[in-house]
Formats: structure tokens, C-alpha cells, sequence
């Protein structure tokens, strides 16, 4: 097996926040035990639906959390944690983020400064810009003068400025065309065929399967099964985790059978296993915690799971 | 940069406001109590009725409005603001001499609190909620509540009254002779008034700089920066203040109005002889060629920095820029 780059250990992301009609503070927990690891040279996937909080995981990992927000668990990279100390080495460097959009990027700055960021250069920058076919006048325009496809490309230059050994690509393709898509996600593979450790966070399970080499399944604030993507063409048999089964059978090109209820949101969780509410399995077993299990060359968070 | 069509069209705009302004101020002089040929004249005056039917004939004050505005207007088409019956003197003259004492004391205030407003804000954004923060912002609201000549008086009590370290008002020591006066006595009687002003007009630019520099700071493109490596400084130096400077040099142009409201307070709190005491005096003695001239002279006034601040949005604002071009 590859070197490992990410872990994540455990991860508990909770926002301080009040009270509704009080002037006490609670905890709202909006990731759980979320475990998760990236090895150089391989696409994670994590995949889950809109708002089920899959870029507050992106946010943990880069230092990027709003000040009310407590965490629990360790995040390392390369075996070490990322302290205060080592973000400064790490980001914009090592460590490199493809955003969702352009609003990521400052309206009043001219592409080329940006992408240059405060490490580069501007010989690598034009480097860059070649490899990616971005004209060079596009050096010279504002954000909003890019088009949709000169924006995502913009983007990735910027993140491989520093020649990244770890990239988190944060829903990196909607609202782009399927060929562009396509195109960012050659990009991926490509980073992680010359050895980077890719973490894609997206809710297009079509997408990251065409380029994953694991797939992790987030519901509602953890991670509740990682697969070989293998599994996940094989079909629902292959599954280990009861949602990630339904989820298979929801998809459109297979039963297209949805499940019953919605996803539960923080603050409003069933105890035990988060799924359990509406799982066909569930039993007395399921309200305790669910620790993860290692199965089949997989990893997976419920006692039923074979 | 600017097309022709925009210059065409603010200068049609000048002139449309300026009429109004002149007509809307002749209108309410008119309607006033103010009887123009008694304040010429003076109350105590020996001149027989007959004599003074003829005067008003001669001057056409019996004539009907619009008749009255046309003529006025047209003498100030040629340049002829008429004469101030306070000053005896022709209006464009005491104008004249009086804005430059007030432009002075007006571009310092404007200056100073529109740098010292900056500064002071972007800190406060960037440490938003600390205590340097909550004192300034506490300090903004209360000041921004107080009347600017209440400030004036404070200041007054304090500084020139209590400590006697400035004078207490005037805009040159009394029972000098003018050749006498050096730069630094005028300075000197400055430094109040600038003070009251700068402090009056302060706070707008503050709050204003502040809440832009929350708003950026807990913006997309700023985590975006952090996420790849940018510290603490290059965040400011690169982002927030590339993105708040803009706007905040519009405000401060478009605060002329205030500013201009604020002096004539502060003004008459120090005796300072410039436009604000001559509107005061002009008033009170019903000298209606200066207060019609002081109108249209304020109007274009505050409509140059309205007009400077349109401008400067288009040239800097590149996504303005460019939806002007098209």
C-alpha cells in the first residue's frame, strides 16, 4: 500500500451556537466519528447528498471552520497533525484546495496574481497556464471575465501552483458540462497517477465513480462505509452498509427505488446509528454507537454489515 | 474612460439641479417674512411712503414670480449675483473670500477623517468584536448622535475655556493687524474647528470601513486565500484592502453634504468667518442675493462630490468599468 498521506480520526465538528428563545449556548454536532484516509497516489471519493455537511469536512481539514466551531479527533497528514505552525508550511504548498466556483476567487484581483498566490512564480505560472491551455491574456482578466470552463481551469492551476502532495477538490464540477466535468476529473486522476493524494468531496456518485479508486459514503455528518469503487459497479451485493445498498438501488440506472423518510439533520439525530430510523435491518443492536469495522478490504460503521 | 454620453448627461443633470435648487430657494425667500426693501433700507429710515412705492416699482418687486426669478436669472447667467446687503459688497466677492476660509477648514476635516476613519475601521473589522472594537464603535454611535455644535461647545469647554490651549474662536488673533497675522496664527485658531469636524464626520467612514471589512473577511475568496497560505497581513494587504478602499473613497466624496452642514454648525460655535456664518448672518438680516448665492454655490458644491464619486466608481470598479463599455 501506498504511503498514507490524510488521516482522519474519529472527527467530531460541532458548532457553538444559542439556544432558540434562550441565552444558552449548546453544542450542535454536525460531523460524528467520521474516520477517513487518503494514500498517496489514489482518488478518495466522499460522497453524499446536498447538505448532509460533506464541505465542513474540507473546511476541518484546511483550518478553515468559523471560530465557533469545536472539534474532537485528530486530522494528520503524513503522520503528523496539522498544528497553527505547520498550516503555514503546508497550505498553498503541500496542501492544495480546488474550491466549488469563482466566488472563490477575490472579484478585484487579475487571474494571474491569484494563481501565482503568494509562493509562486510567475515562470511556473505560465508554465501552468500552458498545460492547462489557458490563453495568456486570461492572466490579465478578472474573475468575472472567465467563463465557466476558463474559471475551473483558473482554479486548478492555482491549487498545483506548489506542486501539491495532497489535493481537496471541494464539488469541483456543477454546473459545468459533462465534457468539462469530464475534463476536471482527468485533471484529478492525473494528479493522483503522478502520485498526490486526491480527497474529492461531491454529491455526483456517477462522476466519482468514473474516477475514484475508493468511495466513501457520508450520511448525515459521518462517513458510514468506505468501498473499493469496484464494489460500488458491482452492484449492491458488493455493499456492506445498508444505506450505501439503498443508495445503489436509488440510482436511476439501476431500480431507481428511493427509501422512505429523509435524511436526519444535527441536532435532531436517532440515537446509535444514524440510519437506524429508517433502516429494514434495524434492531436493539443498533442503538448503541457504531464503531468502525474493517470488512472485506472495506470499512464500515453497522453491526448487521457482512 | 468616461464616455461623452455620461459627461453630457451629469452635466445636464448639474444643470437641471441647479435650476431647481435657485428656484425652489427664490421661492421660499420670497415667501418669507422678509421684506426686501425694509432690510435695504433699515427699519428707522425717514423715507416717505411714495418714495418707497417707487424703490419697489424700480426693482420690480411688485411684478409677478416668475417674472422676478427670470430677471434674477438672468443676471446670474451674466455673472451678476447682485449685492449683499449685510456686507455691502458684491455677492460673488464675500463668496469668494468667505469659501476660501471655509475650504480650508473643509478639506482638512474631509481629509483627516476620511484617512484617520479608514484606518481606524479596517482595524476595528479586522479584530470585530475586541475591545478596541467595541470602544470605537461605541465611541461612533454616540458621536454620531450628538449635534455637531454641541461637539463644538464641548470642545470649547474643555480645550480652549478649561486648559486654555487654543483660542476660543475667530480665524486670526483679535487686535492684530491683518499684515500682521503669520500662517501659524491662522493654523492655530484652526485646529478646533478642524477637530469638531473631523470628529462630526468620522464615524460615517468608520462604521462604513468596518462592516465592508467583516463582510470580506467572512467571504468565500478570503477562505480561499487561507487555504492557500496567505498570513494574517497578506490577507489585509491583498484582499481587504484592495476591496474596501474603492467604496470607501466614494463615501467619503459622497459626504460632502454633511460636510458642508456640519461646517456652518461649527462654524458659528467658533466664529469662524466663512461660508456657515455668512449663511447665519445672511439670514438673519433677510440679505436675499447672498443666502440665494450661498444656495447655488453649496449645490454645486455637494453635486461635485456626488459627481467625483460616480466617477471614481466607474474608472476603478473593473466590473463596472466594463458593463459601461458595453
Amino acid at each position: 500500500m501506498n504511503e498514507n498521506i490524510l488521516k482522519i480520526e474519529d472527527l467530531v465538528v460541532a458548532f457553538s451556537m444559542y439556544k432558540s428563545g434562550s441565552f444558552k449556548k449548546e453544542n450542535l454536532e454536525v460531523i460524528h466519528s467520521l474516520s477517513l484516509d487518503v494514500n498517496a497516489g489514489e482518488i478518495v471519493a466522499v460522497v453524499g447528498s446536498s447538505g448532509s455537511g460533506k464541505s465542513i469536512l474540507a473546511s476541518a481539514v484546511l483550518g478553515l471552520l468559523p471560530k465557533n466551531a469545536v472539534t474532537k479527533g485528530s486530522i494528520t497528514y503524513k503522520g503528523e497533525p496539522i498544528t497553527k505552525e505547520r498550516q503555514k508550511d503546508l497550505f498553498g504548498k503541500e496542501i492544495a484546495f480546488i474550491p466549488q466556483s469563482v466566488d472563490y476567487l477575490d472579484p478585484l484581483m487579475k487571474v494571474g496574481k491569484q494563481v501565482k498566490g503568494v509562493f509562486g512564480t510567475d515562470e511556473r505560472r505560465k508554465e501552468l497556464f500552458e498545460k492547462y491551455r489557458l490563453d495568456e491574456s486570461a492572466a490579465g482578466k478578472y474573475p468575472f471575465q472567465l467563463s465557466g470552463g476558463m474559471a475551473r481551469r483558473v482554479l486548478i492551476t492555482g491549487a498545483v501552483m506548489g506542486n501539491p502532495d495532497l489535493i481537496i477538490a471541494d464539488e469541483p464540477t456543477p454546473g459545468l458540462d459533462l465534457e468539462m466535468a469530464k475534463e476536471t476529473l482527468d485533471h484529478l486522476r492525473s494528479f493522483a497517477d503522478s502520485g498526490a493524494a486526491v480527497l474529492l468531496i461531491t454529491h455526483d456518485i456517477d462522476l466519482a465513480l468514473n474516477v475514484a479508486d475508493r468511495v466513501a459514503v457520508f450520511y448525515a455528518g459521518t462517513i458510514v462505509e468506505v468501498a473499493p469503487t469496484a464494489d460500488f459497479l458491482a452492484g449492491k451485493d458488493a455493499l456492506r452498509h445498508p444505506y450505501s445498498k439503498a443508495f445503489i438501488d436509488a440510482l436511476p440506472q439501476n431500480d431507481f427505488k428511493p427509501i422512505p423518510g429523509t435524511q436526519p439533520y444535527a441536532g435532531n439525530l436517532p440515537k446509535g446509528c444514524l440510519f437506524s430510523d429508517r433502516c429494514p435491518y434495524k434492531d436493539s443492536a443498533c442503538d448503541a454507537d457504531q464503531p468502525e469495522r474493517e470488512i472485506r478490504s472495506g470499512k464500515v460503521r453497522c453491526v448487521h454489515a457482512s | 474612460m468616461i464616455k461623452r454620453k455620461n459627461v453630457l448627461s451629469e452635466t445636464l443633470r448639474m444643470i437641471i439641479l441647479l435650476f431647481l435648487v435657485s428656484f425652489l430657494a427664490f421661492v421660499l425667500i420670497v415667501k418669507s417674512p422678509i421684506d426686501p426693501l425694509v432690510s435695504y433700507v433699515g427699519t428707522e429710515s425717514t423715507l416717505s411712503q411714495e418714495a418707497k412705492e417707487e424703490i419697489a416699482e424700480y426693482w420690480g418687486l411688485n411684478d409677478p414670480l416668475p417674472e422676478r426669478f427670470a430677471t434674477w436669472l438672468k443676471n446670474i447667467i451674466h455673472g451678476d449675483m447682485g449685492t449683499s446687503i449685510t456686507y455691502k459688497k458684491p455677492v460673488a466677492e464675500v463668496i469668494k473670500t468667505r469659501f476660501a476660509y471655509s475650504v480650508v477648514l473643509m478639506m482638512l476635516a474631509w481629509a483627516l477623517s476620511g484617512i484617520l476613519g479608514f484606518i481606524v475601521g479596517i482595524i476595528c473589522g479586522i479584530r470585530q468584536g475586541g475591545i478596541f472594537d467595541r470602544g470605537i464603535k461605541l465611541f461612533c454611535l454616540t458621536v454620531k448622535s450628538a449635534p455637531t455644535f454641541w461637539l463644538g461647545l464641548m470642545f470649547l469647554v474643555i480645550f480652549a475655556v478649561q486648559l486654555g490651549l487654543f483660542p476660543i474662536g475667530m480665524a486670526v488673533p483679535m487686535g492684530k493687524l491683518a499684515s500682521q497675522v503669520t500662517i501659524w496664527d491662522r493654523l492655530y485658531h484652526l485646529i478646533l474647528p478642524v477637530i469638531t469636524l473631523t470628529i462630526a464626520n468620522i464615524s460615517e467612514i468608520v462604521l462604513y470601513t468596518r462592516q465592508r471589512v467583516v463582510e470580506i473577511i467572512n467571504s468565500d475568496f478570503i477562505l480561499y486565500a487561507k487555504a492557500r497560505g496567505e498570513n494574517r497581513r497578506q490577507l489585509v494587504v491583498r484582499h481587504v484592502l484592495r476591496n474596501v478602499i474603492l467604496p470607501a473613497i466614494t463615501l467619503q466624496f459622497s459626504s460632502f453634504s454633511e460636510l458642508f452642514g456640519g461646517m456652518a454648525l461649527a462654524e458659528n460655535v467658533f466664529a469662524y468667518p466663512g461660508i456657515g456664518t455668512a449663511t447665519t448672518a445672511a439670514a438673519l438680516n433677510g440679505d436675499a442675493p447672498l443666502l440665494l448665492g450661498i444656495a447655488l454655490i453649496s449645490a454645486i458644491f455637494v453635486f461635485s462630490g456626488n459627481l467625483i464619486a460616480n466617477i471614481l466608481y466607474g474608472v476603478c470598479d473593473p466590473r463596472i468599468r466594463e458593463s459601461e463599455a458595453k
